[in-house]
């Protein structure tokens, strides 16, 4: 494979692990809070939706941006209502979440555009369009070096640095603020929080917010950037391999950039070898489509080492008598 | 005396529905004392601390802390005022260090590193102060009970807390850590704090406390200094009766040995071998009582006995092996054969607690011809042996048709005992019998656990209340990370002897004590994160 190949690949890798990395990031804070987030699916699909819609009648991708976090956050909410105030199952509520989501943007998308419940292509400043970086141009005859940094670095929308710069922000805002430690803290023992006097149920909101934002980064980088407009289910399980990636590295930042990258890696292998041959056999296209969803089932199995989830996630807090 | 009390209350009331936890309670600690609260459970002393702690808020009633009025409506509050607390049950991260635990909702600004910064020079002074050294980059998980509770009194001490509430703080420790609990509460008594000590446990109060409140059914009944009270007189307040403390019994006249364990072996789902070649023989008309902290294998000792896990080794019933795992070595099989089991939880493993108590007297005995009409359950007669059963023993309400979770810990303990000692079995297996009972029922109990005893029973007693063990054991055999370190006749031994044998330490390395403790503790603990990794 020469370099440029090699290049090729990875540079998709990247653009396809971002909603991935938002989305593990998003699972991250949630989940390290104590509150069990599987609707991670529906609120990237609501934020793809809602940013390709609002991006396409407005014509301005900034705005669907917001209109796409306003719609994972407002998700995120109906969440943290029915599992923190209602103490209601954290699990069934996020499989309506997905419920809701997947149903609704099919629905206002067809009542809206009329085009089979997807979003008119986006075009123009409907778009995020990719970013060069300085000196690209001019460092791209440098061998090797030249290319990694034109090909691979440079080149892509503004929302995968943000997800990049994500993974060190999130590192430190969990293990370097006052903030991050009452996150961690309340996730393993609500308990200790509630005695030491700070209120569990903020915390848990304040995580479940966190959560909604980065979600709604996730789903409109797949519409406005990955892609331009919505389809129907286009976040295609990315919100469960999120998931899965984020047991991978066991509920930790840069751990979770690891994961994600190699399921993106996955998916830009099986994008661009379609048939593999190997001998006499060929590797039909499917199974490489399927292996990302393989990988998740292992990594879900518990093959991959024990990872021990935060101790109060799932559990809605009830102060003792 | 001049002085205003650092807590006084008045007229504290409250009420959960229908039951008033607390009545008009009116109480003064006077600053730089132990201040002993004992009363049985459900007495409502929890309550009350809770609400001083802002876990509730009172119906009615005032609060002065330092005399002046205080509203504590939420836990800041309480820690404001200067009210710390170390709850019974410890509210510690287990996988943050010390000194996270230690800051974490006393945090001096938004960034981490300036707190955790000053938290470690306070903390060893702290720890110079009151004898209370521990590593503060320890993982919580990692640290002793005794050691986790240290922390829980740094907590407050950091949050600069004038008076301490420590709730049953010794039920978890072994004598030697309640010792130097005790020296620790000295050193900050010395240090003008004030301290407020629940318990249940009147050899502590009588040793450590200047003055001590006692409290029936939600009310108050006195407050007296201890210094001018006895045990006796305080049980009686407690009780609203005389009781009788001591255990009356006649020397044992063991039989032939009903119950032969031998190189009982057992390892748990996480790879943690808990029994390691237990050998043990009861006999007729003994009761072998096992000493040891709560976590070094008595539980697993019973539940092997019990049929509740399988095991190796041997255990022989009147000289005939029983299976030690796969078919017929389950629970149903061991009752049959004669062993009944009073579990130490009866909460989970002895009653199902929303099920009935009549439901519930006739558990694991349901196949039982007296029980059964045809393939069907005889409900008349199994509820008409409840009434019998509750009335001999002595169950408040005796009322069958109320769900156990309904009556206090005693009686739900009275409902186990009456179903597995009515069915004359050949050995009584019974773990922790008088935890959360209160004396009344402790009495009651102890003699149940005697009469047997005389009537030709074995009985294996587990306990890790050591007054308990000395009350009612011919033999006391100490169990250890797994294995019995020795066995001891009650008469021939004590508390010292006995609690070291409980860290792992024999008689031989008895020169420097406590050394020979943490090395023995630090040698279990490494065991089992061993076998966790």
């Amino acid at each position: 494979m020469d370099l440029l190949t090699l290049l090729q690949v990875l540079d998709s890798t990247v653009r396809l692990a971002t909603p991935l990395l938002l989305a593990c990031l998003a699972g991250l804070f949630s989940e390290r809070s104590g509150v069990f987030d599987i609707g991670l699916e529906g609120k990237m699909l609501a934020a793809a939706f809602a940013s390709a819609a609002v991006a396409a009648l407005t014509g301005s991708v900034w705005i669907g941006l917001l209109a796409g976090i306003g719609a994972a956050v407002f998700m995120s909410l109906i969440h943290g209502l029915a599992s923190i105030t209602f103490r209601g199952n954290q699990l069934i509520s996020g499989v309506a979440i997905n419920f809701l989501a997947s149903g609704l943007t099919v629905l206002i998308a067809q009542d809206l555009f009329g085009q089979g419940g997807r979003t008119p292509s986006l075009i123009g400043a409907g778009r995020f369009e990719p970013i060069t970086l300085p000196f690209a141009e001019a460092l791209s005859g440098v061998p090797v070096l030249g290319p990694i940094y034109a090909d691979l670095i440079s080149g892509h929308s503004i929302l995968v640095y943000v997800a990049f710069a994500m993974v060190p922000l999130s590192w430190w805002v969990l293990f370097r603020t006052r903030f991050g430690l009452r996150l961690r803290a309340v996730g393993d023992s609500p308990e200790a929080v509630d005695t030491a006097g700070v209120s569990v149920a903020g915390l848990r909101y304040g995580a479940v917010l966190i959560c909604g934002l980065l979600c709604g980064l996730a789903g409109a980088y797949l519409a406005t950037g990955l892609q331009a407009g919505f389809v129907r289910e286009m976040t295609a399980g990315r919100g469960y391999i999120a998931l899965a990636a984020l047991i991978f590295a066991k509920w930790r930042p840069v751990h979770a950039l690891w994961a994600c990258l190699l399921f993106g890696l996955l998916q830009a292998v099986a994008l661009r070898y379609q048939n593999i041959h190997l001998g006499g056999i060929t590797i039909p296209v499917q199974v490489m489509d399927a292996l990302p969803y393989i990988l998740t089932v292992i990594i879900l199995a518990g093959f991959v080492g024990k990872a021990i989830p935060p101790r109060a996630g799932g559990e809605p807090y009830v102060k003792e008598r | 005396m001049t002085q205003a009390p650092a807590i006084e209350l008045k007229g504290i009331s409250k009420a959960f529905g229908p039951v008033q936890a607390n009545k008009d309670i009116n109480v003064r600690v006077m600053p730089g004392t132990i201040h002993g609260i004992i009363g049985e459970n459900g007495a409502g002393k929890s309550t009350l601390m809770s609400i001083l702690y802002g876990f509730y808020k009172a119906d009615a009633g005032e609060i002065f802390v330092a005399g002046r009025k205080t509203d504590i409506p939420n836990s800041q509050a309480a820690i404001a005022a200067g009210i710390g607390m170390v709850f019974q049950h410890f509210k510690l991260v287990q996988n943050f260090t010390v000194l996270e635990n230690v800051i974490l909702g006393a945090e001096d600004g938004p960034m981490l590193r300036p707190s955790l910064a000053r938290a470690r020079g306070v903390l060893k002074q702290l720890s110079e102060d009151y004898e209370l050294s521990v590593d503060p980059d320890q993982l919580i998980e990692n640290l002793s009970v005794g050691h986790q509770q240290r922390v829980e009194i740094l907590k407050a001490l950091y949050r600069q807390a004038d008076i301490l509430i420590l709730d049953e703080p010794t039920g978890v420790l072994t004598p030697a850590e309640a010792d130097h609990l005790f020296r620790i509460l000295d050193g900050l008594r010395a240090q003008g704090k004030t301290i407020i000590l629940i318990t249940h446990k009147l050899r502590e109060i009588m040793e450590i406390t200047d003055t001590v409140s006692v409290m029936r059914r939600g009310g108050m009944t006195a407050t007296v200094k201890t210094a001018e009270t006895s045990p006796e007189q305080l049980a009686e307040l407690m009780v609203g009766r005389k009781v009788l403390l001591q255990v009356h019994k006649t020397p044992a006249r063991p039989g032939a040995p009903v119950l032969q364990i031998d190189d009982l072996r057992h390892t748990d789902r996480h790879g943690v071998e808990r029994l390691r070649g237990v050998s043990l023989t009861v006999h007729a008309g003994e009761v072998l009582g096992i000493a040891g902290v709560a976590g070094n294998g008595q539980s697993e000792l019973l539940e092997a006995i019990g049929g509740c896990v399988d095991a190796s080794g041997s255990i022989l019933l009147n000289g005939k092996a029983l299976p030690l795992s796969g078919p017929g070595s389950d629970g149903a099989a061991r009752r049959a054969a004669g062993i009944a089991h009073v579990p130490e939880d009866r909460q989970t493993e002895g009653l199902i607690m929303p099920f009935t108590a009549w439901e519930n007297t006739v558990f694991g005995y349901h196949r039982d011809p007296a029980c059964q009409t045809g393939p069907l359950m005889n409900n008349a007669a199994i509820k008409q042996q409840a009434q019998d059963k509750m009335t001999r023993y002595d169950v408040r309400p005796p009322n069958p048709a109320l769900a156990a979770r309904n009556f206090s810990g005693g009686n739900q303990q009275k409902i186990v005992l009456a179903r597995e000692i009515e069915r004359d079995p050949d050995v009584l297996l019974i773990g922790q019998p008088t935890r959360g009972v209160d004396i009344g029922a402790i009495e009651f109990i102890h003699k149940e656990i005697i009469r047997l005893r005389d009537a030709g029973k074995a009985i294996l007693l587990v306990s890790v209340e050591l007054d308990e063990i000395f009350a009612l054991s011919d033999r006391i055999a100490v169990m250890f990370d797994g294995k019995i370190m020795g066995e001891r006749a009650p008469e021939s031994t004590d508390q010292t002897e006995l609690g070291l044998l409980m860290a792992g330490v024999t008689a031989s390395q008895a020169g420097d004590p406590i050394a020979a403790v943490d090395a023995s503790l630090h040698q279990k603990e490494r065991r089992e994160a061993r076998a966790h990794d």
